[in-house]
């Protein structure tokens, strides 16, 4: 019960995270929407200790962080390929231009 | 290898290490493929750590992953050679060498892996690579380009992990040759699947998912876009292609390959008009990419009913891709950093320039098209002769128009390279700026010597089938 209940949860959030990505356009928003996607995935990982709640299931620990860290890479990455072109709009664009002319 | 380059400062010792470290490596792949050989090409897998499969991780390695691996380190070894001349910028250098290792790495991982969870780190891994290696040339076009290609390879690689959780969630286990035993076909493996093919086409830009990829592919530095256009794309292909036709063959339809199929079929007339219509040049050869992976997925349907020889076709054509097209992006890229530009219409008479710029792409083009004798002509040959075998003759007009209209789009460059330029536009050429094309020399060499010794690729695959079992197929 418990697991099927974590389950369906795990899913709505990544339904959740999913339609997001797909509506939104701002920068912020598509971020926010993958971190979304990727915490019900991982959620759906942990449900499947569930359906043993005595044991310790060392596998699913090992994915979890490991998808942790992978996702806070891609965010940062994201994050600060956003901010430098937000940034300087034009004046990198005018320089590129001129230099190849 | 990556991490050594991390910490050395001086780039002109990057360069050299990094030379000897390609060919160091393409050694060990060559001893690899011996190996695999003299194994008559069973499956050897490599436990990590002690641990065995359930709870540690495996390395895993068949007749097509060592052929993969060769192709991966023969070419990357090309691109190493050629970087080393194209980075004229030490900061650029500094960050393209460790990147370009990391990239090389994380795809050695993916032909490598036997472990569903394994093979998302590296695909991410080779995403974060990608992105940074775009994002190098620090121009505002490129940056773009590195975000838009970071937000979809994250959105695609978050799904391939959602149809990876929903497998784990379903069998409990991770590791493929286990997986491959236990899988079946139910509703929970169909979607699992479904899931990771979206997410894999995405990343390996079939069309209709193939919109980001232009961008990125022509605003990276050549050598960048010779190693996403010639290897990344060939990683994500190969993943979709062993989960479909070796792991979880139980759960796959013939509605779904022929979907994809017929996909694979649009992309490259698409990407062929697109080709013919830009104008610029790396534009056009990014376009062709989009063309050639469409030729990869229309063998879907036919492995599907055929395997036997369609395996042989798909890694024959992966191979020949690979080597000219990583050929074809340094010579572009040579002669977009000599004359300054890469505008078609303003390459009119460029041949007595960059006479050899002009001679790689001419012969990459050539097995692009499908021409003998390079090695595309003996894959085109292969796909062929599949679809009849198969009976499925419908694809054979595709395969043939695709020929067709590659050899539209590349002659519209060849044809205004050797005409006779007009004074107005004539470009000027900066012979500084020379890079070593030596190594795409031996690139386009290479995809004329597969197609003369097409056994070479063919004999292994068969070795390879001879001691898989292929439960696809009826």
């Amino acid at each position: 019960m418990q697991a099927e209940l974590y389950t369906i949860c795990a899913v709505i959030l990544f339904a959740l995270g999913l339609i997001a990505f797909l509506v939104r356009d701002g920068v912020f928003h598509k971020v926010l929407a993958l971190n979304v996607m990727g915490i019900g995935i991982f959620m759906l990982f942990l449900s499947t200790s569930a359906f043993y709640p005595m044991a310790i299931d060392s596998v699913t620990h090992a994915l979890v962080l490991t998808g942790i860290i992978v996702a806070v890479a891609g965010t940062a990455l994201a994050l600060n390929l956003a901010a430098q072109i937000k940034l300087e709009p034009l004046s990198k664009e005018q320089k590129s231009c001129d230099k190849s002319h | 290898m990556s991490i050594v380059c991390f910490l050395i400062k001086s780039t002109s010792v990057l360069k050299w290490l990094s030379i000897v470290a390609a060919i160091v490596q393409l050694l060990f792949a060559v001893f690899i493929i011996v190996f695999m050989v003299s194994q008559d090409g069973t499956t050897v897998s490599y436990v990590i750590g002690g641990w065995s499969a359930p709870l540690g991780i495996s390395l895993s390695l068949n007749a097509f992953s060592s052929i993969m691996l060769v192709m991966l380190t023969t070419v990357s070894l090309a691109i190493t050679w050629y970087s080393a001349t194209y980075f004229k910028d030490e900061k650029e250098a500094k960050q393209f060498w460790p990147l370009s290792w990391l990239l090389n790495t994380a795809l050695c991982g993916i032909f490598l892996s036997g472990d569903l969870f394994n093979l998302y780190v590296m695909l991410e891994l080779m995403g974060l690579a990608g992105v940074s290696l775009i994002a190098i040339s620090k121009s505002q076009n490129a940056i773009k380009a590195a975000y838009q290609y970071l937000v979809i390879g994250l959105f695609g690689s978050l799904l391939f992990l959602f149809g990876v959780a929903l497998i784990y969630r379903s069998y409990g286990v991770l590791d493929m040759t286990i997986l491959t035993d236990v899988v079946e076909g139910t509703l929970i493996s169909q979607l699992a699947l479904g899931f990771i093919t979206v997410g894999l086409l995405l990343k390996t830009a079939l069309y209709p998912l193939h919109f980001w990829l232009p961008d990125a592919h022509s605003s990276a530095p050549a050598p960048v876009s010779a190693l996403l256009s010639a290897l990344v794309l060939k990683g994500t292909f190969y993943i979709l292609f062993s989960l479909w036709f070796s792991i979880l063959t139980p759960a796959t339809t013939f509605v779904g390959a022929s979907i994809i199929g017929a996909l694979g079929a649009m992309a490259i007339i698409w990407g062929s008009i697109k080709a013919f219509t830009t104008d610029r040049l790396k534009l056009l050869v990014a376009y062709s990419t989009i063309a050639q992976i469409g030729y990869l997925f229309l063998l879907f349907p036919l492995m599907y009913k055929y395997p036997t020889t369609t395996f042989g076709a798909a890694a024959y054509f992966i191979v020949a891709h690979a080597c000219a097209k990583a050929a074809m992006f340094m010579a572009a890229g040579n002669i977009q950093k000599m004359s300054g530009h890469d505008e078609i219409n303003r390459m009119s008479g460029i041949v007595a320039k960059l006479p050899i710029s002009i001679f790689i792409f001419a012969i990459a083009g050539v097995s692009l098209m499908g021409l003998p004798p390079s090695g595309g002509f003996i894959a085109k040959w292969l796909i062929f002769n599949s679809a009849l075998q198969s009976n499925q003759w419908w694809w054979i007009i595709f395969i043939v128009g695709g020929g067709l209209l590659s050899s539209s789009y590349l002659f519209r460059v060849l044809n205004l390279a050797f005409t006779a330029p007009k004074l107005d536009n004539e470009t000027e050429v900066d012979p500084t700026a020379a890079t070593g094309l030596s190594s795409a020399m031996i690139l386009a060499v290479i995809t004329i010597i597969i197609g003369l010794n097409a056994m070479w690729i063919l004999n292994i695959i068969d070795l390879g089938l001879a001691s898989a079992t292929f439960k696809g197929g009826e």
